[in-house]
């Protein structure tokens, strides 16, 4: 299958600290990776590269057969809300805004807001019930689910997730778990940062960062269920 | 959505809406209140000055020039240099008629009062009606132009043929009452004697030279006088803008001005424009403002205008500048949603005219209220300083509105420059 991503020797400088070191990595369109490392070890700065919300200081990036390292902000800005579905540790929802509002925001900045599709959007990760209730109102694990909703809305080429169940409890971990499943097995490329090994083993592929470096790519290794 | 956006961020965050609307409103009544102070009681601060007086005085052209070559006083030898009564209302006629606030003739004869002696009897208008050309009427008379004499008893009427005022100084000397009838005899151009028998209706006390004549309406001294029509002198009073540098070398010689800046001249308030306006109108006339009054009048109220525009323009720097800090704090506060809003692919501009609109809303609130209590205000300034009612001039309204507008972008404007300046990247991720 033909790559979505495709990382050249890519560097990311911040000062006297380089975030990332010569990263050559590509991902096929469908495949959930999964990145892991150690806290500093990079993981976030490299998810802001691929989503665009930042341009390497070295290298060159290619997301769905363009070269991303070389547009400008308004450009970014375009290809991350065209083809980019951003899913946050903390959520990130609008305090002032209901459930369905939060997800009708990402589609007016798109294209136009269609509450019919935010609604069926909720249906699908469960919240189909809460869509009138401020985000406040909600569990950690239903604003997380309401975040991958709206990350979900405008059909995205990518999805970036940082730490997306950092601070979810197993059972809300699980629900967002197989939400992500069901998206994978729809045809969707995942990009999953975390710290846990559990959710990491979900993944096809793991990407292991040290100090910026990549240091492991390949299969989980999935350990024996005694 | 933008709408809703709004909408619910201001339902939603209730208390920052009401602060800064409450700011707005406390800069914009307090410019309300200043501009239509400003704008109504400038009139009435003028009005009041007037009590210092006439500012221009007319007389026939050789009286003028003859008493200011020799200082000759009146009477002593331009007895024969006379205007004409019934030119009077042309002075309301001119292009600054509506700066005229009042005038009033006099004519001085000298006359033979029983029990006094020799006497000046002045005769002048009291309160007339006028129909002035133009169709309207105006009123003018010694009554409005003094307004400061202190009178016991009352005004004499204009169609008062036998009553006369007695000036404090003569009074005093001679030991005359209200009530008391005075005998008096004037010798006519032709040496002939006239006499009448005038009741005194009243006693004045002007701080002036006029507290040793005897005044009567101007009819009967030109009666008695056999100056039937004539009238010596004649006393203006006018708002004026204070002279400049322009108004001082026109009223040295007019023509010394070019074209152009004869126009500008002539069509600004100057005390020595007015005059020179005066001199079209009447015959043979010279006419000369009294400067210091003139320009004291003027200048007070400029200086008035220029304390309240300053008090106006700092309260609206202040609201401002709070209105800056509120909104600032609001973006700061708000800093992961904008960079959200930024994630999601909102662009700059879209970002800004949310702040924008959202600042404006709220400065349109506390512009609404501000006006209000600002009419208030402008009724507690004008009855408390100036012991005048102000009416709500309509000019305040566009201009309360601009200047609702200013503040909240002038407030905005750091905080959109902040705004533009944050990366999503970096307030995603809790850095
Ligand atoms: N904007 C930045 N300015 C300076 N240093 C940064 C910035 N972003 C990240 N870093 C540094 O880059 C390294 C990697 O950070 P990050 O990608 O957030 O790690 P992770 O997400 O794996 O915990 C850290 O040492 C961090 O301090
Ligand atoms: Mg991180």
């Amino acid at each position: 299958m033909k790559n979505i991503l495709e990382l050249h020797d890519v560097s990311m400088v911040y000062g006297s600290v380089t975030a990332l070191r010569n990263i050559t990595l590509s991902i096929r369109q469908g495949e959930w990776t999964a990145i892991m490392g150690s806290s500093g070890s990079g993981k976030t700065t490299l998810m802001n590269v691929v989503g665009c919300m930042n341009k390497p200081t070295h290298g060159t990036v290619i997301l769905d057969g363009e070269k991303i390292s070389r547009l400008n902000a308004k450009e970014l800005t375009a290809i991350r809300r065209d083809r980019i579905g951003l899913i946050f540790q903390e959520f990130h929802l609008i305090s002032y805004l209901t459930a369905v509002e939060n997800v009708m925001l990402a589609q007016y900045y798109h294209s136009m807001a269609d509450e019919e599709e935010a609604l069926q959007a909720l249906e699908r990760v469960g919240l189909g019930h809460r869509a009138g209730h401020l985000p406040r109102q909600l569990s950690g694990g239903e604003q997380q689910r309401l975040c991958i909703a709206r990350a979900l809305i405008n059909h995205p080429k990518l999805i970036l997730a940082d730490e997306p169940t950092g601070n979810l409890d197993e059972s809300n971990q699980a629900a967002v778990l197989e939400i992500f499943h069901k998206l994978h097995d729809a045809g969707s490329t995942i990009i999953v940062v975390t710290h846990s090994p559990e959710v990491a083993e979900h993944a096809e592929r793991i990407v292991q960062l040290e100090f910026g470096r990549m240091v492991r790519d390949g299969a989980p290794a999935r350990p024996m269920v005694a | 959505m933008f709408l809703c956006m709004i909408g619910r961020a201001v339902t939603r965050r209730k208390r920052k809406f009401l602060m800064t609307a409450g700011t707005v409103a406390l800069g914009i009544s307090l410019a309300t209140a200043m501009l239509n102070v400003m704008l109504d009681v400038g009139d009435k601060v003028n009005q009041a000055l007037r009590t210092y007086g006439a500012n221009i005085t007319v007389e026939p052209r050789g009286a003028a020039l003859l008493g200011d070559l020799y200082g000759i006083g009146e009477g002593e030898g331009v007895a024969d240099k006379f205007l004409l009564e019934a030119e009077l209302p042309r002075i309301k006629t001119i292009f600054w008629a509506f700066n005229i606030v009042d005038f009033t003739p006099y004519l001085d004869v000298q006359a033979e009062a029983e029990g006094i002696g020799k006497v000046t009897l002045l005769g002048t208008w009291f309160a007339r009606r006028l129909d002035i050309p133009t169709g309207e009427s105006v009123d003018a008379g010694i009554i409005n132009l003094k307004s400061w004499w202190d009178v016991q008893g009352p005004w004499l009427k204009d169609d008062d043929a036998d009553g006369v005022m007695v000036g404090g100084l003569t009074a005093d000397r001679y030991n005359i009452r209200i009530g008391d009838r005075i005998r008096v005899e004037v010798e006519d151009r032709t040496g002939e004697k006239r006499g009448t028998e005038l009741t005194v209706r009243s006693l004045f006390h002007s701080g002036d030279k006029e507290d040793g004549v005897l005044l009567a309406p101007l009819a009967v001294v030109q009666r008695l006088s056999g100056l039937e029509g004539r009238v010596r002198r004649i006393e203006v009073s006018a708002l004026t803008t204070p002279e400049n540098d322009l108004a001082r070398r026109a009223a040295q010689n007019p023509n010394s001005l070019s074209r152009h800046e004869w126009e500008i001249w002539y069509c600004t308030a100057y005390a020595s424009a007015i005059a020179f306006q005066i001199e079209e109108v009447l015959t043979e006339s010279r006419a000369k403002p009294v400067l210091q009054v003139a320009a004291s009048e003027g200048a007070v109220l400029q200086k008035t205008s220029l304390l309240m525009l300053l008090l106006t323009v700092l309260s609206l720097a202040c609201s401002a500048l709070a209105v800056a800090g509120l909104v600032t704090a609001g973006v700061m506060e708000r800093s992961t949603e904008i960079g959200l809003l930024k994630a999601l692919g909102a662009g700059d501009w879209e970002i800004v005219l949310l702040i924008l609109t959202e600042t404006l809303a709220s400065a349109l609130v506390g512009g609404a209220v501000g006006y209000v209590a600002g009419l208030g205000l402008a009724q507690v300034i004008g009855q408390s300083v100036f012991g005048a009612a102000v009416s709500a001039k309509g000019l305040v309204i566009p201009l309360v509105a601009l200047l609702v507008l200013a503040v909240a972008a002038g407030g905005s404007l750091p905080a959109c420059r902040m705004l533009l300046r944050l990366r999503p990247a970096e307030v995603l991720h809790g850095r």
